[in-house]
């Protein structure tokens, strides 16, 4: 693995990082990285199904009743910034489907 | 130029509640007012995958001649925004519910099949509104959640109009399914076109420009025009063109270059954790492929068959399934299909294309329609005074026909002696006309013939007018 | 009668016998909290709020917790309390729901009282992490309570709570209640709702109790467990009477011992205790037989993947647009969630989600998400096989007793490796329960851990509890009077 493009990674995130967080987690998460990739000594992969759940629950759904909502004045009390019944955010200009 | 088009449809599929909560679907509510925790992205909140969806999901993929995956399994796909609550869009990426299928259309009079790739299952996102407040936008999460069928084509289009034929059709099949209502005008039917051109058919594919933000048929085709168009003067310039997202501007009837992402795609898609897998029996799809109706495609072929109706009657039957339904419906109580067709596709559909009404709306009752024809039949009423005059009356008083005749005194005469009185009075008024006649000009009769039409306010019934101006004429030689 | 130091079976029978009344019991809390938790030690296992406000329903009295306070973590969804994982992230998010847990403890007649610190959004393993500052282990001041779930721990060994939930991603109850000497139990996954619960790593996280003693254990399980329409996840499994399990001879039971969790970064007092405790269990009638789990040394590194990843998606609703902490510099778009996040996530958070968006950012997920997915699917196998021959598992719970407060706060891969023998119940799914086995260093508890097939709770606690009736550590360690 190539030293890795630590801004890039913190714009998908939406993280804001100082320059000495970036220094800090640059060290460190390539020791973590160095660590984790222990796994490449792991034999005997192929064909075997990936594990993303423990156990095998399967085909769980819920009926087409509507259920009670939310009262949405209580909710906006606790949000950072609302408008009459919205949530509000600063003004986006790029207009997105 | 050689235009390539793959088009990307999200219809919205017809439950009462969102795909994973048990908040209402509900066109047009107060702002934020269908929320719950699940829905709002709120912290410890779990989904739970509304059985509804997955049974509308699976009338689609089978509607469309697809096939259903026997594992089904959802995945994250992660990227910001203000209308996203959770940061991710619980969507399908390595195991959609149904791949492959077509759509028949009709490309210039040929059939022609549109390949699909695939249909997915995913969640829909709330509005950001940017009119409400001059300096901030708001966020409004109703529909934040509802249930949307992913349709994804090959790029197997060839113009604007072949994109149209496509929209209409699925759209109909839908329809038929019973999977989606696909009412553009609530959004329940949302199009993204990917669009290329290239010179030569050997050349490869060029750069894709993926269009958004097309709401109705209409910008669709414009917006696919505008682009073949554009495409094109660049290619022919020498310029080059970069794979890029646009959006349609209705109001400036073209395309602009979305300002592009801070960061490449990149949507870190993985395998949802809080939801299980699903795995579909065969004899399940059975079920469910049985109780699907006849399909669009199938009825028009079958009308054409059994009730002898020209192709394009058909298909413009078969646009709407309950038109198709009405038509039937009728013929069973009346059986004249020709009449009934030409009804339908004449008359009634010249005036919803005028009219801002849906044929629901119009409220037309099947008795009415048949006995519209069988005045016309039996002459009793032109069809040119039944189209024109009764017709509209008949919407509008929401009455029986034969009354609205009487009231509005529309029923034709067929009277002799009143006949013979307005034929004596065109002989009379033109006797240029009668001399060009009989000095052996035929068609000199056919303008008394309207001469005696335009007397009679349409009223007079035309084959006996003909009939009697014919003998008037021979009698005075 | 200091009704604080009382366990839930003897609190509830007071209660049920008229003998105390409910507003006893929570003034009895609320003088020791005051007296223990804040002013004199200063061990701060409750998160800082302006006054613990309990939250009860009507319920029958002999309902099972009638009147019995229990604390929460601080990433429980309590409906009109704040919640917010001790991050500031979160400060100022109230809940407008409660989590499938509260509800069923409610209906079990049960108060909550009090919600206890942790490391921010469960990550860490100290409680070093949060956001309100550290919990101290009550046992030794000096030295952490373990983590993430150290509050709830640290609170039920100083008698400022009866008992307490926490939630476990990779021996966040477990290694908590073994530092801090109390009985702590990671359910299979599926067993409790998720529903409510802050998610961390969705396909690792479980509620459980941190109690006293194993029977305070069972009964509370008992109360939490079952299937939830709300959760995906959980299965539909009967809950069994767990306290009946309490008692049965363990004579004949055969249980494993695997030689890798020996060999490594064991402790030698550790390691003397845990022998100790074999032939506890020897003299019970138990067979302790050699088992092999060759996969789990790679636990570790399969867990700094998959849980920073789920993490990383898990964590990106906090973008400070409908809760919680919102930048002041948030003029654009970016600015506010870039901003926000920025200040709002601590150090432990940044680095994972870090870790997470990385390993599953494009050209990467194969080599890491996917691959550790897949060396997942060989840690359960190895469960699976050891489970064959054997009706549980005995491992230590941590490597060492409670370390002091910033010795491993330097170095994150330190710390981590301190849940080297709890993470691999997480991966695989499988129940776990941590109780006292020994002292270390005078003062420091150390705990077992007994590892069961999935949904076999009930043989955990069979086994537990004679181990306890055995050995007394309970009784030791004034947990019981
Ligand atoms: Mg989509
Ligand atoms: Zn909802």
């Amino acid at each position: 693995m190539g030293s890795i493009d630590l801004k890039h990674i913190a714009r998908l995130a939406r993280l804001h990082l100082s320059d000495e967080e970036l220094k800090f987690l640059e060290t460190q998460v390539s020791q973590i990285l160095a660590f984790v990739e222990k796994l490449g000594q792991v034999k005997g992969l192929e064909g075997v199904e990936p594990t993303s759940h423990p156990f095998a629950v399967s085909n769980v759904f819920r009926d087409d009743v509507p259920q009670s909502s939310l009262n949405i004045e209580e909710v906006l009390k606790h949000s950072p910034q609302a408008k009459g019944r919205f949530f509000q955010v600063p003004k986006v200009i790029e207009d997105k489907n | 130029m050689i235009p390539t088009i793959g088009l990307e449809v999200h219809v919205q599929l017809a439950t009462r509640t969102k795909i994973f909560c048990g908040c209402a679907v509900e066109f047009g509510a107060p702002p934020n007012k269908n929320v719950c925790p699940v829905c709002l992205g709120l912290p410890g909140a779990l989904p739970v995958l509304n059985r509804e969806v997955f049974g509308l999901g699976l009338r689609a993929v089978l509607a469309l001649g697809g096939e259903v995956s026997s594992v089904v399994k959802f995945d994250r796909k992660n990227y910001f925004y203000p209308d996203l609550p959770k940061g991710y869009q619980i969507s399908q990426f390595a195991h959609p519910l149904g791949v492959g299928g077509s759509v028949e259309i009709d490309a210039g009079g040929k059939p022609k099949a549109v390949r699909l790739n695939r249909l997915h299952l995913e969640e829909d996102a709330g509005k950001l509104l940017h009119d409400q407040l001059p300096d901030s936008s708001v966020v409004d999460l109703n529909r934040a959640g509802t249930p949307l069928a992913e349709i994804v084509t090959e790029p197997d289009l060839d113009s604007a109009e072949e994109a149209y034929q496509y929209l209409t059709t699925l759209k109909a099949i839908l329809r038929s399914a019973g999977a989606s209502e696909c009412d553009m005008e609530k959004g329940q039917l949302r199009c993204d076109a990917n669009i290329s051109v290239r010179k030569n058919p050997s050349d490869l594919l060029g750069k894709r420009v993926e269009v958004k933000n097309l709401n109705s048929f209409k910008a669709v085709r414009l917006a696919i025009l505008h682009e073949i168009t554009r495409q094109s003067a660049a290619l022919e310039k020498g310029e080059k063109l970069v794979q890029e997202t646009r959006l349609w501007d209705d109001e400036r009837q073209k395309t602009f270059t979305m300002r592009s992402k801070e960061d490449a795609h990149d949507y870190r898609y993985f395998p949802e954790p809080d939801l299980v897998p699903f795995f579909v029996k065969k004899e399940d799809v059975e079920k469910v492929r049985a109780s699907l109706p006849e399909m669009p495609k199938a009825k028009e072929d079958r009308f054409i068959k059994q009730y002898g109706l020209t192709t394009y009657d058909a298909k413009t039957l078969n646009l709407e399934k309950e038109t198709a339904d009405y038509f039937e419906s009728c013929v069973r109580q009346y059986a004249q299909p020709k009449s009934i067709a030409n009804w339908l596709t004449g008359p009634v559909a010249a005036y919803l294309n005028a009219n801002p009404v849906s044929f629901k709306e119009l409220g037309l009752r099947e008795e009415w329609l048949i006995e519209m024809a069988q005045l016309v039949e039996g002459g009793k009423i032109s069809f040119q005074a039944a189209k024109e005059k009764l017709f509209p009356e008949v919407i509008a008083l929401k009455k029986r026909p034969q009354e609205v005749m009487k009231e509005k005194g529309l029923e034709q005469v067929s009277d002799d002696s009143a006949l013979g009185s307005w034929i004596k009075e065109a002989i009379e008024a033109n006797p240029k006309v009668v001399a060009d006649y009989k000095a052996g000009k035929d068609t000199a009769a056919m303008f008394l013939v309207g001469q005696v039409m335009k007397k009679s306010q349409g009223k007079a019934n035309p084959v006996k007018v003909k009939e009697l101006m014919a003998s008037k004429l021979a009698e005075s030689n | 009668m200091d009704l604080s130091r009382l366990t839930i079976s003897g609190l509830a029978e007071r209660l049920r016998k008229n003998e105390s009344t409910q507003k006893d019991a929570l003034e009895a809390l609320s003088k020791s909290i005051r007296e223990r938790d804040t002013d004199v030690r200063n061990i701060r296992a409750y998160v800082p709020r302006e006054a613990i406000k309990p939250i009860h329903r009507k319920a029958d009295r002999n309902s099972p917790l009638w009147g019995v306070p229990i604390a929460m973590k601080d990433n429980i969804c309590v409906e009109g309390l704040e919640v917010t994982c001790a991050s500031n992230i979160l400060k100022g998010f109230v809940s407008p729901y409660n989590a499938t847990v509260v509800e069923k403890l409610l209906d079990a007649g049960a108060v909550i009282y009090g919600q206890t610190n942790q490391d921010e959004f469960a990550f860490g393993s100290s409680c070093e992490t949060s956001c309100y500052g550290p919990t101290r282990n009550p046992r030794d001041p000096q030295c952490v309570p373990g983590g993430s779930s150290g509050g709830s721990a640290a609170a039920v060994a100083d008698h400022t709570a009866i008992a307490a939930l926490g939630s476990d991603t990779g021996g966040s109850i477990r290694q908590p209640a073994a530092f801090c000497g109390v009985v702590g139990i990671k359910p299979t996954y599926g067993r409790v709702s998720r529903y409510g619960l802050v998610a961390f790593a969705s396909s690792l996280d479980q509620i459980g109790p941190i109690t006293k003693d194993v029977r305070d254990a069972a009964i509370l399980l008992g109360v939490i467990a079952g299937h939830d329409p709300k959760d995906s996840t959980t299965a539909n499994v009967p809950v069994p009477d767990y306290t009946s399990f309490l008692g049965k001879s363990v004579k004949g039971m055969k249980v494993g011992k695997p030689k890798e969790y020996f060999e490594a970064g064991l402790t030698p007092e550790v390691a003397k205790s845990i022998e100790e405790s074999c032939a506890a269990l020897r003299s019970l009638g138990v067979e302790i037989v050699d088992v092999s789990l060759p996969h789990t040394q790679y636990s570790v590194n399969v867990y700094y993947i998959v849980a920073p990843s789920e993490a990383s998606s898990n964590l990106a609703r906090f973008d400070g647009v409908r809760f919680g902490h919102r930048s002041k510099s948030s003029a654009t778009l970016l600015d506010l969630f870039e901003k926000s996040r920025g200040e709002g996530f601590g150090a432990e958070a940044k680095r994972r989600i870090i870790l997470g968006t990385y390993s599953l950012s494009s050209g990467y997920y194969d080599a890491y998400y996917l691959k550790a997915m897949k060396v997942r699917t060989k840690i359960k196998q190895d469960f699976d096989d050891a489970f064959k021959k054997v009706d549980a598992i005995l491992t230590p719970t941590a490597p060492s007793g409670a370390f002091k407060l910033g010795e491993k706060t330097a170095d994150p891969l330190q710390m981590y490796l301190s849940d080297i023998f709890t993470i691999s119940a997480n991966l695989a799914g499988v129940p776990a329960i941590s109780l006292p086995c020994g002292i270390v260093q005078k003062n420091l508890p150390v705990g077992l851990q007994f590892l069961g097939r999935p949904f076999e709770e009930e043989k955990l606690f069979q086994l537990a509890y004679a181990f306890e009736e055995a050995t007394g550590w309970h009784k030791k360690l004034g947990n019981v009077s």
